[in-house]
């Protein structure tokens, strides 16, 4: 841990004086080396919550998890004081680092709209993340480690490709891509104005990867990068993401992915809830809406704010994503985990949803998502209750890296909070 | 300053009154009145709460007597009657109704079909002459989930694609066939106007005025200046002042300004201070510009509303008794809210004689407005800021409120005399895990989340209810 990084962490009023610096030697001291010492640990995984835990950190990977773990000489070591330390939260699907200014084009690159064509499977939004973007120390400050990269619906019902970013400044997503597409009204006006067709479309999409439809055909929808990227999915690599509310859609996509055999988890599913047994026998998971209880559209007409707690109860794995302004407000994911947790889901599936969940779904739960040995340590100091509002993150490690809880907000209120009189 | 002065007394006054007294200004007589009549109901004895009284206090281990619709009492150990119905608030809180600024709740309804897209007259830029309650559906099924936040009044607003997108309404969160049985009595109307991007987006992007933001201004001082026009034209004036030249000489009953322009009505209500003024309004500068145009035209900001940079500027709102209705933590989906703070609601507050409001602008946003409020009070705390106590931010969405919307006399507040507009709290309510209990409005109880009344449910929901 270097000196700036030290004075930056526990000079500024933000930090509870509670945190304390213990030992930290002048030399020798690995930035990516930790001790957290009597926290209450959530892990997200197997061993659930922990009272009184330590957790070591070595080169940026969680150690060991404990009662009273000896400090290696040298090594920097923080009190927890009993403060709740979990997994760096998802930040849900986001366009973080693809989009700045959600209304200036410029400034987004989540979506794609080509005339000719717009059927493009192989479009791969992670090609244009920003690692430097303001959004990343925004959401990071709040707890938040990783996010998934969307592609948005633009041209084609079949929005593209995103994948699962770290917000450590890194500039590569990790692990597989998912695919995203969007099924139902919202995506009629991009499938001649019927649902059914994107059944009709999506079928001879699949035919065309499977080689069924001549690459030569004057009807080919796909481009052969596009079939070659439909194909990886289709053979099972990587996940198929659907935006999807309304019930009788989602029947038909279980019945879809069954028959070509792919992996898909829901984005949305207001009405998922009706067909909870169906989702769980399929293990496809659900990022819920946690707000959702209106019906906005025809499809959202069984929206409750008990989605994420009935698909729980039948066994489905819950996660969460956000409607509206998802990417700068990604921090407000806490806040639909607290919410599915008034409303009747356990508060430790709710962490999970926040952490484990997106984490295997997305592929990269053998990296992150859980506090245990041999995983990365994303970790994060809560002042309070991580799942309430009315608490905060206190401090934030990414790959066992103190990440400066620094933001252009923080710099923007930090300005004024001074100022005494507006000019 | 006799303008200014207007509003910020008449106001007041104005709005004690349940319909524009006889003799009010023309501009503002209402040919839609108010039907709402309140239920009235038992009397309530809410015991052992901890009471968020909205004027500042916390009572703990506290009583609230409600009787007729009214607070009777407030205090420890209230002694009432066998008739009087007990509601256990050991453990719970007890809060004043929350009240939201900015809706748009019936105007842009559930479901958002093509067909109750009600909100933004976007034909002209001034459409002072329209008013949101003529577009209100009262069967949004939003309401009884806004009831269920807390809510017991609500401003609904035109939107924001115009200069001037015509009058707002003021309405009760109850359930009925019409929205005149909703329209709070007394309630004064507001005008919605509009700075900075939206407005010149829309028209710019048509080729038509405005096309920038200096195109908007020019478009308000246009405005401001028919309306005093047209309020001189419509005067009496005194005989003596009489010239053989006046134009209008012949028009009846000394209102000499010819035939009625709606438009105008509002306006001149606005310059009077009879209608008040609520400008959605992102960045400083322009909040700042419109506080000019203000003292041009010689009317009052009763509000700015989204300013998410209402915090450079929070002095000058305090020192100028304009409220700011802000979120807590949208920013950046445009340029004019890229420099939105976590803290901008609490540096809002910091000032003295400040009025922060939270407001939703939002069918979800409205079912939570306590926890807009909680977010700020933790990000306050993490940059150690003084600690902002639950008696004090209840005041952002109750008594601010009401202020802001000129119904301060009838509710906000949890004090003898007011309206029984009352949340009974499972617990502290700035928490993600808080929950209404119980809703009264005047007395009334339109909310129960654990008893057979439950919420009401609107025609709309019927044969679809999600069980």
């Amino acid at each position: 841990m270097s000196a700036d990084t030290i004075t930056r962490m526990f000079g500024g009023a933000w930090l509870g004086p509670a945190v304390m610096l213990l030992a930290c030697a002048a030399g020798g001291a690995n930035a990516q080396d930790l001790l957290i010492r009597n926290a209450t640990v959530h892990t997200a995984g197997a061993r659930g919550s922990l009272d009184n835990t330590d957790v070591l950190v070595r080169g940026g990977i969680i150690q060991a998890v404990g009662p009273a773990l000896a400090a290696p000489a040298g090594m920097t070591v923080v009190e927890a004081d009993g403060r709740p330390l979990t997994p760096a939260l998802f930040g849900g699907i986001t366009e973080i680092g693809i989009e700045e200014v959600s209304g200036e084009s410029s400034t987004v690159d989540s979506t794609l709209k080509l005339g000719e064509q717009p059927l493009r499977p192989e479009f791969d939004v992670t090609l244009a993340y920003n690692p430097a973007s303001v959004l990343v120390p925004v959401a990071r400050v709040e707890g938040i480690g990783f996010t998934a990269l969307g592609a948005h619906t633009g041209g084609g019902f079949v929005a593209g490709q995103g994948g699962v970013v770290r917000l450590d400044g890194s500039a590569d997503p990790i692990g597989p891509r998912a695919l995203y597409l969007r099924l139902g009204s919202a995506a009629a006006e991009l499938t001649g104005q019927s649902r059914a067709a994107q059944w009709m479309l999506l079928q001879q999409m699949v035919d065309e990867a499977r080689g069924r439809v001549g690459a030569d055909s004057p009807h080919a929808l796909l481009t052969p990068a596009g079939r070659r990227t439909l194909s990886d999915y289709l053979a099972g690599n990587g996940r198929i993401i659907v935006e999807v509310d309304r019930a009788s859609d989602i029947r038909q996509l279980l019945r879809w992915a069954a028959r070509e055999k792919v992996k898909v988890a829901i984005a949305g599913g207001a009405e998922a809830w009706q067909l909870a047994a169906e989702l769980a026998q399929a293990h496809v998971p659900v990022f819920v809406d946690g707000l959702g209880n209106l019906p906005g559209t025809f499809d959202q007409i069984g929206a409750t704010l008990e989605n994420a707690a009935r698909l729980h109860r039948a066994g489905v794995e819950v996660s969460f994503a956000q409607s509206g302004d998802a990417s700068h407000n990604a921090r407000k994911v806490r806040q639909l985990a607290g919410n599915a947790v008034a409303h009747g889901l356990p508060w430790a599936d709710a962490l999970a949803g926040l952490t484990r969940v997106p984490a295997q779904a997305m592929g990269v739960g053998e990296r992150i998502g859980s506090i245990e040995p041999g995983k990365l340590a994303d970790l994060v100091l809560w002042e309070g209750d991580p799942l309430d509002v009315a608490h905060y993150a206190e401090q934030v490690w990414l790959g066992g890296r103190a990440m400066p809880m620094r933001s252009r907000q923080t710099e923007l209120r930090d300005r004024y909070l001074r100022r005494t009189a507006s000019p | 300053m006799h303008q200014l002065l207007r509003a910020g007394i008449g106001l007041a006054l104005l709005s004690l009154a349940s319909a524009p007294a006889t003799g009010a200004s023309r501009f503002i007589q209402d040919p839609y009145p108010s039907t709402y009549q309140p239920r009235g109901g038992e009397a309530v004895l809410i015991h052992n709460g901890t009471v968020l009284t909205g004027t500042g206090e916390r009572l703990d281990d506290a009583d609230v007597l409600l009787r007729d619709g009214k607070v009777v009492e407030v205090g420890r150990s209230l002694q009432a009657g066998a008739d009087v119905r007990r509601v256990d608030a050991r453990g719970r809180w007890v809060t004043p109704g929350l009240i939201d600024v900015h809706s748009h709740l019936g105007v842009y309804p559930s479901p958002g079909v093509g067909a109750h897209s009600d909100g933004n007259e976007m034909t002209a830029p001034v459409t002072a002459n329209v008013w949101a309650e003529h577009s209100v559906w009262p069967q949004d099924p939003g309401f009884a989930e806004a009831l269920a936040g807390g809510v017991t009044s609500m401003q609904v607003l035109p939107g924001s694609a115009n200069l001037v997108g015509g009058r707002g309404v003021t309405l009760k969160n109850v359930p009925a066939t019409t929205y005149q049985a909703m329209k709070f009595p007394g309630a004064p109307w507001g005008v919605k106007m509009a700075c900075g991007e939206n407005p010149k987006r829309v028209y710019g992007g048509k080729g038509t005025a405005p096309g920038t933001r200096m195109g908007n201004v020019a478009g308000y001082r246009a405005a401001f200046i028919d309306a005093s026009e047209y309020i001189a034209r419509n005067t009496a004036k005194p005989a003596k002042r009489k010239r053989w030249f006046s134009g209008d000489g012949d028009d009846s009953a000394g209102d000499s300004g010819g035939k009625r322009d709606l438009k105008l009505d509002t306006l001149a209500g606005v310059i009077q201070g009879d209608i008040r003024v609520h400008i959605h309004c992102y960045r400083a500068d322009e909040m700042s510009t419109m506080l000019d145009l203000a003292d041009e035209f010689g009317f009052k900001v009763a509000a700015f509303h989204h300013g998410v940079e209402a915090y450079k500027l929070a002095d000058r709102l305090a020192a100028d008794g304009v409220c700011a209705a802000l979120w807590a933590d949208w920013w950046g989906f445009k340029m004019e809210a890229f420099d939105g703070i976590q803290e901008n609601i609490a540096l809002v507050d910091r000032p003295a004689n400040s009025c922060a409001i939270v407001h939703s602008d939002s069918p979800e946003g409205i079912q939570r407005l306590n926890q807009e409020a909680a977010k700020v009070i933790a990000a306050a705390r993490r940059a150690d800021m003084p600690t902002i106590t639950p008696e004090h931010a209840i005041t952002w969405m109750t008594a601010n409120a009401a202020r802001a919307l000129g119904i301060e006399q009838q509710t906000g507040t949890l004090e003898p005399g007011k309206n029984a507009d009352v949340v009974v709290w499972n617990g502290n309510p700035f928490s993600s895990y808080a929950l209404a209990d119980e809703v009264f409005i005047d007395g009334f109880r339109y909310y129960d989340r654990t008893g057979p009344a439950g919420k009401p449910i609107s025609d709309f929901r019927l044969g679809q209810e999600v069980r």
